[in-house]
């Protein structure tokens, strides 16, 4: 076929059909949309008791009446709790996530301690923390602090410890310092195991946090969760939980642009 | 000429099996050398004891008479992987023994050009080809301006193409700097292209099983008759070693 045919050939067919093409956060709201439409309807028809599970249409209005009566003040409160402890305890994590990944004797004397200590449920320190701290605002932080605090300590250990040995031989050819080589070649390398412990601690930080304030709170998303608990309000409930699936959520897509944007240099894997 | 380079290694072990036995190789200078042998006979743990990354043998190695002690600024090693940092762009790891900044140093577009990257200096790794890479991996081992230059295997990843022009890349920058070159490689073809000498270590650990002189004048022409005669003979002395 030489290139004349070829060319008309192209021209005269017909273009492909066109394929159901959805923006990629789209397919992200497709489930819960699916699901408040199931739940609406079910609701509706009877067959779902509504003080067990509220509509979709009353939950919203419940969360626009308790925007008008102080629910910025919850939001921030747990917002505030969260990111004060979770900064804290991801900071400790990467302190000591370090020193366990860059040395061996660090390694052994700290490494099976934390593993135990990982281990504990969050409900089992909240008696101990109460004791110790009382019902202020400290033992909420440091209960949100130990949340996030192990999942950003393994991924910074096991991220440094697991940097390529390749890597590592070719950066000993500029006989680089400890130090040098720590700061240059093993925490860049360990960057994306760290930034899965950030991730996972952030969440687990907003987990803790509502242990927290389930206990001990005048104020938070944790204090609606156990106000709506006592007073039979389901919708307060689940106004509460969805409240927390977005913040949780919004938390998350802000470390995940941090990431992408330190992470650029990533090879990695990306589906179409 | 005179020896440049003297390796005496009495042994070389992993845990009880030994790699290396009272080898004894002495590099000139200006000479491009290449190691070969079979898989697992030791090139590779040869070449990371010159490079000073491996002091866990018995034996020493001379540069000018001296003994070495680890790490030397006058001998760089390109690994068989390019083995460039990630989260570092192309000029920056060039310029890594010079730390932050070092990508503005004048000799980093000139290595850029000399290896034919220009236009990559602000390329991250993955950006590049694979021979790409590899180039960048020659222009970072010849940063630091050094006097020897040791390749694992160092084109054994790219397609046969992009092999035949990194060897010339390699041949030309050898000869423009007058480095002295130890070269492992599994490729009979490279090694008659590149070297002056073609040493065959054995299959066992022990001295090497041959040496052989490359007459022809560099620069050397690709698979030239005069050769064939020296190709058949390393060829039989790999089967009788059992290598190939």
């Amino acid at each position: 076929m030489n290139k004349q045919t070829l060319a008309a050939t192209t021209a005269a067919s017909p273009s492909p059909p066109s394929k159901l093409r959805l923006p990629r956060a789209a397919w992200g709201l497709l489930l819960p949309l699916l699901a408040l439409l199931a739940a609406e309807v079910g609701v509706r028809s009877g067959a779902i008791p509504d003080n067990l599970l509220p509509a979709p249409s009353e939950i919203a209005t419940t969360i626009a009446e308790l925007a008008r009566h102080g629910l910025a003040g919850h939001v921030l409160a747990s917002t505030v709790r969260v990111a004060i402890g979770f900064a804290g305890g991801a900071l400790l994590a990467i302190v000591l996530g370090a020193a366990v990944g860059l040395n061996r004797t660090a390694e052994a004397l700290l490494d099976p301690t934390f593993q135990a200590l990982r281990a504990i449920p969050s409900l089992a320190w909240v008696p101990l923390l109460l004791l110790w701290l009382g019902i202020d605002e400290a033992p909420k932080l440091v209960l949100i602090g130990i949340g996030a605090f192990f999942p950003v300590y393994m991924g910074v250990a096991s991220g440094i410890r697991d940097v390529d040995r390749k890597l590592i031989d070719a950066a000993r050819l500029y006989r680089l310092s400890r130090f040098a080589l720590a700061r240059r070649v093993l925490l860049p390398a360990a960057l994306p195991a760290i930034f899965t412990g950030l991730r996972n601690g952030l969440s687990l930080a907003w987990m803790f946090m509502v242990a927290a304030e389930l206990i001990a709170a005048s104020q938070g998303l944790g204090y609606l969760l156990s106000d709506g608990r006592e007073t039979s309000r389901a919708d307060i409930v689940l106004a509460a939980i969805v409240l927390l699936a977005l913040l949780g959520k919004a938390s998350d897509s802000l470390m995940r642009r941090l990431e992408n944007r330190l992470l650029a240099w990533r090879d990695s894997y990306a589906p179409s | 000429m005179t020896t440049l380079l003297d390796i005496n290694v009495h042994e070389k072990s992993y845990g009880p099996r030994r790699v290396l036995h009272n080898l004894q190789l002495q590099l000139r200078q200006g000479e491009i050398v290449s190691l070969i042998g079979a898989s697992g006979c030791g090139k590779s743990s040869l070449l990371s004891i010159v490079a000073g990354l491996d002091a866990d043998f018995r034996g020493k190695v001379l540069l000018d008479g001296l003994p070495l002690d680890g790490v030397h600024a006058d001998i760089g090693l390109i690994f068989q992987e390019p083995r460039l940092f990630p989260w570092l762009t192309v000029a920056q790891n060039i310029a890594f023994g010079l730390g932050a900044g070092g990508e503005h140093d004048p000799r980093v577009a000139a290595l850029l050009e000399e290896v034919g990257l220009q236009g990559h200096a602000a390329s991250l790794p993955k950006q590049l080809s694979g021979g790409q890479a590899q180039r960048a991996a020659i222009a970072r081992g010849m940063f630091g301006q050094p006097r020897i230059l040791l390749l694992d295997e160092p084109f054994s990843a790219v397609d046969a193409f992009t092999r035949m022009k990194l060897q010339e890349l390699l041949a030309t920058v050898a000869a423009r700097h007058g480095l002295t070159v130890l070269l492992v490689t599994h490729d009979i073809d490279e090694a008659l292209y590149l070297s002056d000498r073609i040493v065959m270590l054995d299959t066992r650990a022990g001295p090497p099983r041959g040496h052989y002189d490359v007459t022809q004048p560099r620069p050397h022409t690709r698979a030239p008759a005069a050769q064939a005669a020296l190709k058949d003979s390393i060829l039989a002395e790999l089967h009788a070693a059992h290598a190939i």
